[in-house]
């Protein structure tokens, strides 16, 4: 009984193998239908109604929306100053952090890649993943106990006469900066570890000084990477509004902005505009990398 | 923090007692839709609430006031809390809660909307200890129709650091005119509702402006407040908005001066840092919280016993004592050490204090020759103000 | 790589200064955690072990862990599943609309964490008017973690190609027995390293959370968050965080044995 059941099972999937070979886009359609239904259903649909709410308004009495059609949204967002002003402080801030954590990124991994020996190589990487899994919150907390005055910064920086930059621009750019490092690094790492150690020593047997080799063979072959993790620092800084509570101050960025209306104003409406800044300006970014295959390396 | 036996018996008691008083009573009251007597209690009640008025031991084992209700009634709890009134004005409309407690900024909207219903007060036994002038408030009774039994409130104070103020200062100047004697060292609470504080020290040193309830701002009159804000924000060090935020800033002396909440200086006192905390002579803006119950909701039993139950003199000295407020009675003192204070039960105190409530296009101060700004306009302009 | 001696000393030098930089944080938030203060100022002002005492019987810290791991597992799960599916169809076929679905599968995690949430939240609350819960929050945790399985495991099918696999079927193996006889085995460290990944990406994320969650499931963070609005217990929060970052090493350690087992 057992046997012919087994059998049959096993021609039933051979035959189901056959049929997915021979006719491959079958099996492409299964492969595809559930991951796509998932995205276009989960994450395009709600982008899409976000679009349309931001069309919207609200009743501000009793808080329901109004569905009527209304550019009034768009209005106060390309109209008023303020806006203009947190979106181009956001960007700022987004561009300092994410040159800072290249710029740091860039020799950490070469070294780690490179340089290093094996086991000293283990423990860096380990060592650069491990805060990935400390609290982004307890982090950011701390960040608030070394910039403060009598703090950490203080006392590394008072001998140079620097006093610590304390809470605001300042302290959210480095904070940040410090936060999505591992997600900079680690890209730029796995980049490097793909580019063959016999290509660099080509270079160098042909004559390519070590500048020479590192800027026509290596950055080239690391760009992706590189593209990769700014990816990562400039969207996590443009949708962030908890460290930039705990550490910036007075400052209000485009992060804040969209969490006060929707939180404390209960204005989804306009905080649904307020998004699609942040969300062009990824967009943008995203269109004008594509072609390196940054997108690959996420 | 559990009640003992015959405090419970009390209680279940006195609610047995009222039960049979009111079904006599029952006669002669106006209001529709208004509960006349207690049945017998359901299986449970959910209820809405800010995080720390509902507290079951699993944060820290000693602070629990839920076990004691569940054991003497039977009425299970389930509890969700929310972060802004807007939250939990949209999670009522869901009608899956049965209680809520809700601040001045919600409780309107919840009556307006018909999402709460109407209180009969002679069935909480404990409501008559509370504190006549949280009675009968334009936020939690609207036409002589009660809605709800007050929690507990508090007042946003002035927290200043005794090194920088040697001499306790006794205006609110400090942080508005004269905030840039401690430039980059002043504080404000981060949420367009602190544009009412703005509107309180201009009621006092602006008197021609009219401003007669500062939830009430006319288009000119805000204008005025968002002016005294933006001096003010080229002084402000941080705004803050949890209290851990403050606390540490006046720890460290990032702050030196700003509006506070009498839990953040007590923390503060306890730390052993020099500040202490003064309700200046303009008065100031305040809160007070109110428990109602939804109008769907299937177990009112249950949900009228929890109202008596946390305005009880014991619980409700052990919630608001949690939280950092004054409790609603004189008789949760008995239970709390610290409730001078708090000023708690200080009518006068209380009669500076301006109640947190939503403005709205009506103006609050019966004015019907202007339209005042609405709390989508008080957004708009704390953005502004913010930069 | 032939550099100077200089050289290595100077990217040393920066490697460690970075090390410093990166872990000096972390050791304020140790010492806090031996604080007395309740709100974690610094300077710490003495030395207590309450803290430590305290975290271990917390409740409520307990369950927000269990939370975490449960949403963290079930959103990586998902996660892994379509991930593979999708790292297939676009690694082994070529078909019109890939460079879409390629930037489709990119885009909730390079897209800022606010207007994610946003958008979810607004799904779930006004579109569908369902409740937010444990199911919102896995549902949206799995649609960001999607990526990081996908890119890891096409690359690794990109860099093999599909010669084994053809070999397989032409010795008359079917696509089952080809998959678990040879391409899992071949893929099992990607997808350990990616699903790893989406596990730790879902277990500290606070803001997609913060919309999706609701006010009744409380995560690690969510909890984080709380104590930090109510300081009665601040540094039990900073014991929590080390005691993770601690247990934390072991999934770590095992990643990257297993990966560069992979690569020798």
């Amino acid at each position: 009984m057992t046997t012919s059941t087994a059998e049959v099972e096993t021609r039933l999937t051979r035959r189901i193998s056959n049929f997915l070979y021979q006719r491959s886009r079958v099996g492409l359609a299964l492969l595809l239908a559930p991951p796509t239904f998932w995205l276009a259903l989960v994450y395009i649909a709600s982008l899409s109604a976000l679009l349309i709410t931001a069309f919207w308004s609200v009743d501000s009495f009793t808080g329901d929306i109004e569905h009527t059609w209304t550019l009034k949204n768009f209005a106060t967002i390309v109209g008023e100053s303020t806006y203009q002003a947190v979106t181009l402080r956001t960007l700022g801030i987004a561009l300092s952090v994410t040159v800072i954590d290249v710029a740091f990124a860039l020799p950490v991994a070469f070294y780690m890649s490179k340089v290093a020996s094996r086991g000293w190589q283990r423990f860096l990487v380990i060592s650069m993943t491990l805060p990935l899994w400390s609290s982004y919150l307890v982090k950011a907390y701390a960040w608030r106990s070394v910039l403060s005055s009598g703090g950490i910064l203080d006392w590394i920086l008072t001998p140079f006469g620097i006093p610590s930059p304390g809470y605001g621009l300042e302290g959210t750019v480095i904070t940040l900066a410090y936060l999505w490092f591992p997600f900079v690094v680690l890209p730029i790492y796995t980049a490097l570890q793909r580019v063959p150690n016999s290509l660099i020593e080509a270079s160098a047997d042909l004559g390519g000084g070590t500048i020479k080799t590192i800027r026509s063979v290596v950055v080239p072959l690391i760009i992706p990477g590189i593209i990769a993790g700014s990816i990562f620092s400039f969207s996590l800084t443009l949708g962030d509004y908890i460290a930039v509570k705990i550490v910036g101050g007075a400052t209000q960025t485009l992060g804040t902005l969209i969490f006060t209306n929707v939180g404390t104003a209960n204005n989804l409406p306009l905080a649904a505009a307020i998004a699609f800044i942040p969300l062009g300006i990824i967009l943008v970014y995203l269109a004008s990398v594509k072609r390196t295959g940054a997108l690959d390396n996420l | 923090m559990k009640l003992n036996k015959t405090a419970s018996s009390t209680i279940a008691l006195s609610a047995a007692a009222l039960l049979v008083l009111s079904g006599c009573a029952s006669t002669d009251s106006g209001a529709t839709g208004m509960i006349q007597e207690l049945g017998d209690n359901e299986a449970g009640i959910s209820i809405l609430a800010w995080p720390g008025y509902v507290e079951d031991g699993t944060n820290d084992p000693a602070v629990d006031w839920t076990s004691s209700f569940e054991e003497a009634t039977g009425c299970e709890v389930t509890v969700k809390t929310y972060g802004t009134s807007d939250e939990a004005v949209n999670l009522m409309k869901t009608g899956e809660y049965d209680v809520v407690a809700a601040s001045g900024d919600a409780t309107q909207r919840l009556i307006a909307g018909e999402e709460v219903m109407p209180i009969n007060t002679s069935l909480v036994a404990n409501y008559e200890g509370i504190f006549d002038f949280l009675k009968n408030q334009s936020h939690n009774t609207v036409a002589g129709v009660n809605y709800g039994i007050p929690h507990g409130y508090g007042a946003n104070l002035l927290l200043y650091n005794k090194d920088v103020f040697p001499t306790a200062p006794d205006s609110w100047s400090v942080v508005w005119d004269g905030a840039s004697a401690n430039a980059g060292k002043v504080t404000a609470y981060d949420s367009p509702i602190y544009i009412a504080d703005a509107a309180v020290y201009l009621m006092a040193t602006k008197p021609e402006l009219g401003i007669e309830n500062p939830y009430a701002l006319d288009e000119t009159q805000l204008a005025a407040a968002v002016e005294l804000l933006k001096a003010q924000r080229a002084n402000v060090g941080e705004y803050w908005s949890d209290y851990l935020l403050e606390i540490q800033a006046f720890t460290t002396g990032d702050s030196v001066v700003g509006t506070t909440w009498q839990v953040i200086a007590n923390v503060l006192l306890g730390e052993g840092v020099n500040v202490d905390a003064v309700l200046p002579k303009e008065g100031s803006t305040g809160w007070s919280d109110t428990w109602m119950i939804s109008s769907k909701t299937d177990a009112p039993n249950c949900a009228y016993r929890w109202l008596d139950h946390i305005a009880s003199p014991e619980i409700n000295a052990a919630a608001t004592a949690y939280f950092g407020e004054a409790p609603s009675s004189m008789a949760a003192c008995d239970f709390r050490d610290d409730c001078d204070a708090y000023h708690a039960g200080d009518a006068d105190y209380a009669k500076q204090l301006w109640y947190w409530t939503t403005p709205i296009a009506e103006c609050l101060d019966g004015r019907t020759d202007v339209q005042c700004t609405d709390y989508t306009r008080w957004t708009a302009a704390w953005q502004e103000v913010k930069g | 790589m032939q550099l100077s001696r200089i050289s290595r000393m100077v990217l040393a030098a920066i490697t460690i200064l970075t090390l410093l930089y990166i872990y000096m944080p972390i050791a304020v938030v140790g010492i806090n955690s031996f604080s007395p203060s309740i709100s974690m100022a610094w300077p710490p002002s003495g030395f207590t072990l309450e803290w430590w005492g305290k975290a271990f019987v917390s409740e409520g810290a307990m369950q927000a862990l269990g939370t975490s791991v449960v949403v963290a597992l079930a959103a990586s799960a998902i996660a892994l599943v379509l991930g593979t599916l999708l790292s297939f169809a676009i690694a082994r076929f070529k078909f019109f609309g890939q460079q879409a679905l390629n930037l489709m599968v990119v885009l909730p995690i390079a897209l800022p964490g606010i207007v994610t949430g946003l958008a979810l939240n607004n799904l779930f609350k006004s579109v569908l008017a369902w409740q937010l819960g444990m199911l919102t929050l896995i549902i949206a945790h799995a649609t960001f973690t999607v990526v990081v399985i996908f890119n890891n495991v096409v690359a690794r099918l990109r860099r093999q190609g599909g010669n084994l696999e053809e070999a397989s079927s032409d010795l008359g193996a079917d696509l089952f027995t080809t998959f678990r006889l040879i391409t899992f085995p071949r893929i099992k460290s990607a997808l350990f390293a990616g699903g790893l990944l989406a596990f730790a990406l879902s277990f500290d994320e606070i803001i997609v959370t913060t919309f999706t969650a609701g006010g009744g499931v409380t995560t690690l963070p969510i909890f984080i968050l709380n104590n930090m609005y109510r300081p009665n217990q601040a540094p039990i929060v900073a014991v929590i965080a080390i005691v993770v970052t601690i247990l934390s090493l072991i999934p770590i350690y095992l990643a990257e044995r297993i990966t560069s087992r992979d690569e020798t």
